[in-house]
C-alpha cells in the first residue's frame, strides 16, 4: 500500500515538487497500480534468476581512443542560463 | 495515382530513375501535410525550406551517380528522435524549445540512404501512453474516425503513414508503442529485436526495452527500411546484433511448411470478438497457403503488464533524472536554491502521466521495496522470456492480435491509468523478452458506423525479422490490404 507520506517521500527522492492535491491524487492512483503489480508475487519466482534485459547479447566494447566531441559552444547552446563557458545555476553553498 | 498512395520502394525507384525529382516529391508531401494535418494533429513540426534543401541534396547525389535505397522518400520522425534543425520535444513542455545539435543514428542512416525528413510527429509525453492523449501539445486523431484515438505512444507517426502523408515513418516501441498504433490505424509496424537498431539519439524511456522501428503501408517497405536502419553502432553499446540477412527467409518465400503458433492466452479473456475472429481468420488464410497451425502456451502472459510497469517505470525514473533544468530544457524561474531549481523545473516540465511513472519507478527502486517489486519483476521477466523460448521449440512464429480491441474513443480511457495500461497486454511481453514483433492490418470492425482496422501481430525468435516479413507478406498478399490509406470518409486503396 502507498499512503500520502510515502508519495511525499518518493517525490523528494525523485526531485519532484507536488501540490497538496497532487499528493492525494497520486496516493490513490499509485495505491491501485501497486496493488495491481503485486500479482507478480503469485508467480513461481523461487530460484529464478532475474533477467535485466532480453537482448541475449553482451555489451560490446570499443577502443578507448580520443576523438572529436561536440564543440563547447554547441554543447552550451541549449543551456537555460550560462556564463562564459559554464552552465550557471543558483548558489548552492551559503556565503561564509 | 498520387504520391500518397505510392510505396516507398516505388517512390525511390522513380526518383532514382529521374522520372521525378526528390524536390518535387517532397513538395507534394509537404502540401499534403499542410492540407490535411490540421484535422489530424499528427505533426508537431515541419520545415519546408529545410526539407526542400535536403531533397535538393538528394537530387544532387543521384546526379553524381550514387545509388540510394530510399532516394527522395519522405519520412516522418517521432518527436523523441533527434534530427538536426528540428526541435525534439518528446511531447513535453520540458523540451518544448529544445533543438538537439546532432542526428540520431537511425536518422543519419535514413538520410545517408537518400530519405528526406518530412517533419516531427506527435507522441505521448516521453513515449508514455497508449493513445497519444498524453502529449502536452494536444491529441492526435485516428484518420479512420476522428473521434477515435490512433493508439500510442507513436500515434503521430502511425497517422502520418495511415493518412497518406508519408509512405514511411519511424516510431519507438517500449511496450507496444509502434505495434498498437499500427493496429489502430491499419498500417504495418515493426518492433525489431532488442539491439537491432541503434538508439543513439532516441530520448531514453526504458533502456532495456526501447527499440526504434518503422511504420509503412507494405511489408516490402518495412523490410526495406529495416535494412537501412539495422547494424552495429559505436555510439550504442547494446546495438550489436547480427547483420540483417534475409537469405533464409526471402520476402516472397511463402509459408509452405512453416509452423505458426497460436497462443491461447492471446485469444481469450478481454480480447474483443471482432479482433479474435479477424486474427483467427488470418491464421486460417495462412493455413490455406500451406502453413501448419499449432497451439502453443504463453502461460505467464497475464503477468507481462505488471512486470512491464515495474521495470519500465524503474528505468524511466532513472533515465528522466537527467532532466534537471541545468543543461537544456525548461528551467523554472527564480529558484531560491539548486534543489528548488530541480524540483520546480521538473514539476513545471513534466505532465501528469510522466510524474506518475517517475513516482512509481522511484518507489519500486527505493530502499525497502527494491526486492519486493523491482527484483521480483526481473524474475517474472525471465519466466515470460522462457515462455517464448519454449513456444519456439514447436513453432517458427507466433501469431496473435496486436491489441485486445480496435481503436477506442479519445477520452475513453484517459481518466484510468490501469485501464489504459491494459492496452499493451499483447505487446509488452515481446519487449520484456527482447523479441521482434510485426503488425499488419488483417481486417476491420465496425463501431458506431466507423470502419476501424484490426492488426495481426507476428512474434519471432530474436533476430528473425526476415521470417516475420515473409509470413506477413504472405498474409498481405492474401488479404489485399497492402497500401491501405485511410480517409475520414472510408478507406481507399
Amino acid at each position: 500500500m502507498i499512503d500520502r507520506a510515502q508519495v511525499a517521500h518518493v517525490a523528494a527522492l525523485a526531485k519532484l515538487s507536488l501540490t497538496e492535491a497532487e499528493l492525494d491524487a497520486y496516493a490513490r492512483e499509485l495505491g491501485a497500480i501497486v496493488r495491481y503489480v503485486e500479482r507478480i508475487a503469485e508467480m513461481p519466482l523461487e530460484g529464478v534468476s532475474p533477467l535485466a534485459h532480453g537482448g541475449g547479447a553482451v555489451d560490446r566494447f570499443r577502443e578507448d581512443a580520443p576523438k572529436d566531441s561536440l564543440p563547447r559552444d554547441v554543447a552550451l547552446g541549449s543551456a537555460p542560463d550560462r556564463a562564459d563557458l559554464y552552465f550557471r545555476v543558483p548558489r548552492m553553498i551559503a556565503e561564509p | 495515382m498520387s504520391d500518397r498512395q505510392k510505396s516507398a520502394a516505388a517512390i525511390a525507384a522513380e526518383v532514382r530513375s529521374k522520372k521525378r525529382s526528390a524536390v518535387e516529391t517532397t513538395r507534394e508531401a509537404l502540401d499534403r501535410v499542410q492540407e490535411i494535418d490540421v484535422r489530424l494533429g499528427a505533426f508537431l513540426e515541419t520545415d519546408r525550406e529545410r526539407a526542400l534543401k535536403e531533397a535538393a541534396e538528394v537530387d544532387r547525389r543521384l546526379a553524381a551517380g550514387e545509388t540510394l535505397a530510399l532516394a527522395g522518400v519522405p519520412v516522418a520522425l517521432k518527436d523523441n528522435l533527434c534530427a538536426v534543425g528540428y526541435r525534439c520535444t518528446c511531447g513535453s513542455r520540458f523540451l518544448e524549445n529544445y533543438r538537439p545539435p546532432y542526428d540520431a543514428t537511425a536518422v543519419a542512416r535514413l538520410k545517408a540512404a537518400g530519405a528526406v525528413i518530412l517533419g516531427k510527429t506527435n507522441l505521448d509525453e516521453f513515449a508514455m501512453g497508449s493513445s497519444t492523449e498524453n502529449s502536452a501539445f494536444g491529441p492526435v486523431r485516428n484518420p479512420w474516425a476522428l473521434d477515435y484515438a490512433p493508439g500510442g505512444s507513436s500515434g503521430g507517426s502511425a497517422v502520418a503513414v495511415a493518412a497518406g502523408m508519408a509512405p514511411l515513418s519511424l516510431g519507438s516501441d517500449t511496450g507496444g508503442s509502434i505495434r498498437q498504433p499500427a493496429s489502430f490505424t491499419g498500417v504495418v509496424g515493426l518492433k525489431p529485436t532488442y539491439g537491432r537498431v541503434s538508439r543513439f539519439g532516441l530520448v531514453a524511456f526504458a533502456s532495456s526495452l526501447d527499440q526504434i522501428g518503422p511504420f509503412a503501408r507494405s511489408i516490402e517497405d518495412a523490410a526495406l527500411t529495416l535494412r537501412v536502419l539495422a547494424g552495429p553502432d559505436q555510439a550504442d553499446a547494446t546495438c550489436s546484433g547480427p547483420v540483417y540477412d534475409d537469405a533464409s527467409d526471402p520476402l516472397d518465400g511463402g509459408v509452405q511448411g512453416l509452423k505458426i503458433g497460436l497462443p491461447k492466452e492471446y485469444f481469450q479473456d478481454g480480447v474483443d470478438d471482432d479482433v479474435r475472429a479477424a486474427v483467427e481468420n488470418a491464421a486460417e488464410t495462412l493455413k490455406g497457403r500451406g502453413a501448419t497451425l499449432v497451439k502453443v502456451g504463453l502461460p505467464h502472459t497475464p503477468y507481462a503488464i505488471p512486470a512491464y510497469y515495474v521495470i519500465a517505470t524503474a528505468e524511466a525514473s532513472s533515465n528522466l533524472a537527467r532532466f534537471d533544468g541545468v543543461r537544456y530544457g525548461r528551467r523554472a524561474p527564480n529558484p531560491s536554491d539548486l534543489a528548488e531549481l530541480y524540483a520546480n523545473s521538473r514539476h513545471e516540465g513534466f505532465g501528469p502521466e510522466v510524474r506518475r511513472r517517475i513516482l512509481l519507478g522511484t518507489f519500486c527502486l527505493s530502499s525497502g521495496y527494491y526486492d519486493a517489486y523491482y527484483e521480483k519483476a526481473l524474475r517474472a521477466r525471465a519466466l515470460i522470456a522462457a515462455d517464448f523460448d519454449a513456444a519456439f521449440k514447436s513453432c517458427d512464429v507466433v501469431l496473435g492480435p496486436a491489441a485486445p480491441t480496435p481503436a477506442f474513443k479519445l477520452g475513453e480511457k484517459s481518466s484510468d491509468p490501469l485501464q489504459m495500461y491494459q492496452s499493451d497486454v499483447l505487446t509488452g511481453a515481446c519487449n520484456l523478452a527482447g523479441l521482434p514483433g510485426l503488425v499488419l492490418p488483417c481486417g476491420f470492425a465496425t463501431r458506431d458506423g466507423a470502419r476501424l482496422p484490426i492488426g495481426a501481430q507476428f512474434i519471432g525468435p530474436r533476430g528473425f525479422e526476415a521470417r516475420l516479413f515473409r509470413v506477413a507478406r504472405a498474409l498481405e498478399r492474401a488479404t489485399g490490404l497492402e497500401g491501405l490509406v485511410a480517409t475520414t470518409s472510408g478507406a481507399k486503396r
